[in-house]
């Protein structure tokens, strides 16, 4: 009897957060069966794995799923990487240290779109962008990034925007490390070194894991910086899986087709949560 | 010449003088404990003397060494922290073993001596585990551990025992005083437990407001302390401090008068001139309660009883409260009238500067 009231009160929400979760992914399997152009409409036949051969078979998608892990995997690493570095370097105290923290700290608050305009036309741009003045300044030809190294251009935009969050994360950790701790391995010998090797890379084991885990979910579906810089190209040179879903089901029209790629991401990111949980969640359970 | 020599040791940080002038002789093999109260400089004391805290003034010299400037790592200590301070990433093997890691030893020479010990620490069976996995005790151990494996040649002990329970602080003292005595090595501890500082010390060393109050073996300290300061400090419960109405001095006596009783106390006892005012001070166990007669009366408000004794607070009828020691199956109940005997060879005078300008009695000692 109690037990069925408590059911009964769980219901409403357990029920919506199922609908919620149930109804797009089952409209997007149905879609991804059957013939749906928006610019066909009222020839919704029943088409099998069609939608799915079409789009593994579009010239861009093994381009777009290995630019998709490459994006990710890069991120991942410049961000971790500097991160750690970064916020070891300010963990100690310097005059200005609260400014230098905001500083590192602000690109998380600028917007995909607003971020990737900057780059484009402020830093990378051939002609009068930042980077092309310090290569003529320097006697170098200046080098057209979107169009030369476009998945490295999107690469460092991403990283730009998601090294704070790593910095904020990691500063936060830095300072729950135990200062007896470095004392105690001060007097048994250690230099900075040591310290940072031994007790703090350790220490930082779960922010780590925990910062890995958040960025792969946004930067699997990384879109706002590729549509605004490169558009996916030069051909497909910047596409990854979700700038590939939009191309099919908004420049093509083809919902069906997106819907599949769109189940196609949805493996995409259970594969890659499969190792990463293998991998670092074992960080977490510490 | 002192194994450990601290002249005129000095620490401003930037509005406060956290040690004020510390002057200090320890000699080899010696069981030093700091004492005092929370902000006194004890700690901060033995991190200068770690070289965790870099001093603003005077010289530390260890065994005919200036280490003064040196780096913690070449000092020659090992420390034992509050929170233990083990790495909480690392084995208690890899515990034991960092330092010796770090200074390059070869492998056979750092397995001899973590396994030599661990088995004198009883961590044998725990090589493998994490420090989360230990227990308070074990994680005490590993950090004594440690601290052992160097062979430095001080240790200094930070509040060790301050995390752990009652009953295993008790038992971690005694462990303490056995290891000092097994290994003779030259112990700094510093704690605010007063009853460690007397249980484990060769001299106490008591701290207050950046300077050093008193330094003495703690019989020393208990029986003669040379101030307010030091005589409310060690003992528990407190020493009684008692307002005089008057002293009168006759020939070579002094009449410490207190409501209706007077005190002989002879002038040879006492050294420079006679203060203005006078506190008497006087153990709870140095006062009596009697039948009849005795110097004091006053109405006992509250009894403690503490199995192997009781401790009966009593009100005088000038309204001072005063602890007196009774046995232990007292038959005095709450409110009962008592009288009370002052033992004169223990009682002891302070001036208006909280200074002691008496001595104790010769034939009161060690009794």
């Amino acid at each position: 009897m109690k037990r069925s009231i408590t059911r009964l009160l769980m219901a409403p929400s357990v029920i919506l957060l199922l609908a919620w979760m149930i109804v797009p992914l089952s409209m997007t399997i149905y879609f991804s069966t059957i013939n749906y152009n928006l610019l066909y409409p009222g020839r919704n036949n029943f088409v099998g794995w069609m939608n799915f051969e079409f789009f593994i078979t579009d010239p861009g998608f093994w381009i777009a799923i290995s630019n998709t892990l490459i994006l990710l995997i890069s991120v991942l690493v410049i961000t971790v990487v500097l991160g750690v570095a970064l916020s070891a370097l300010i963990d100690k105290p310097f005059y200005g240290r609260n400014v230098v923290r905001v500083l590192l700290i602000s690109p998380f608050f600028i917007m995909p779109t607003v971020n990737a305009l900057i780059w484009k036309n402020m830093m990378m741009n051939p002609v009068y962008g930042i980077f092309a003045w310090i290569s003529q300044t320097l006697g170098f030809e200046p080098i057209d990034w979107l169009s030369d190294y476009p998945l490295m251009s999107v690469i460092i935009m991403v990283s730009w925007q998601w090294l704070p969050f790593a910095i904020l994360v990691f500063v936060t950790a830095l300072q729950s490390q135990d200062t007896e701790q470095k004392e105690a391995a001060q007097m048994d010998g250690a230099n900075g070194w040591h310290i940072f090797r031994y007790l703090t890379i350790p220490h930082l084991a779960r922010p780590i894991a925990v910062v890995v885990m958040i960025e792969t979910i946004f930067l699997l579906a990384v879109f706002a910086e590729i549509y605004v810089s490169t558009g996916g190209g030069p051909g497909y040179d910047s596409t990854n899986l979700a700038y590939l879903i939009y191309n099919q089901a908004l420049l093509q029209y083809d919902v069906g087709v997106a819907s599949a790629g769109g189940l196609f991401a949805v493996i995409l990111a259970n594969i890659v949560a499969f190792f990463l949980i293998r991998a670092v969640g074992k960080n977490l359970t510490v | 010449m002192a194994y450990l020599n601290i002249t005129d040791l000095q620490k401003h940080y930037d509005n406060y003088h956290a040690l004020r002038g510390i002057n200090l002789a320890i000699n080899e093999g010696e069981f030093i404990v700091f004492v005092g109260p929370s902000g006194c400089g004890k700690s901060t004391l033995l991190r200068t003397i770690a070289g965790l805290e870099s001093s603003t003034g005077g010289t530390i010299e260890l065994d005919g060494r200036d280490i003064t400037e040196l780096s913690s790592s070449k000092r020659d200590l090992a420390m034992v922290f509050q929170s233990y301070a083990l790495y909480p990433h690392m084995t208690v093997a890899e515990n034991l073993s960092f330092a010796l890691r770090l200074a390059k030893e070869e492998q056979s020479v750092i397995d001899e001596k973590v396994k030599s010990v661990s088995a004198s620490l009883q961590l044998d069976k725990l090589l493998e585990r994490k420090p989360r996995e230990l227990s308070g005790g074990q994680r005490q151990r590993v950090a004594i551990g440690r601290a052992i494996v160097r062979q430095p040649k001080v240790f200094l002990f930070d509040e060790p025992l301050s995390n752990l329970d009652a009953a295993l602080r008790v038992q971690m003292r005694l462990e303490l005083a056995r290891l000092h005595k097994k290994l003779g090595t030259t112990m700094i501890y510093v704690t605010h437990d007063q009853v460690e500082a007397m249980t484990l010390a060769d001299r106490v060393v008591i701290l207050n407001a950046g300077q050093i109050e008193q330094v003495g073996t703690p019989l020393e300290l208990y029986r003669s302390p040379n101030s307010r300061f030091v005589a409310e400090f060690i003992g528990t419960p407190k020493m009684n401090l008692i307002e005089l109405d008057n002293v009168v001095r006759e020939n070579d006596t002094l009449h410490l008068q207190l409501l209706n009783a007077s005190i002989d106390f002879p002038v040879s006892r006492t050294h420079g001139p006679l203060p203005d005012k006078i506190i008497m001070g006087i153990r709870p166990e140095h006062m009596h309660l009697v039948e009849t007669g005795g110097d004091l009366v006053g109405k006992v408000e509250l009894i403690e009883h503490l199995g192997s004794e009781a401790y009966t607070h009593i009100r005088l009828s000038n309204d001072q409260t005063i602890i007196v020691k009774a046995p232990a199956r007292t038959s005095i109940k709450d409110g009962e009238q008592v009288h009370i005997q002052v033992d004169r060879n223990e009682v002891i005078l302070f001036n208006d500067n909280n200074r002691v300008f008496s001595v104790i009695a010769e034939d009161a000692s060690h009794d």
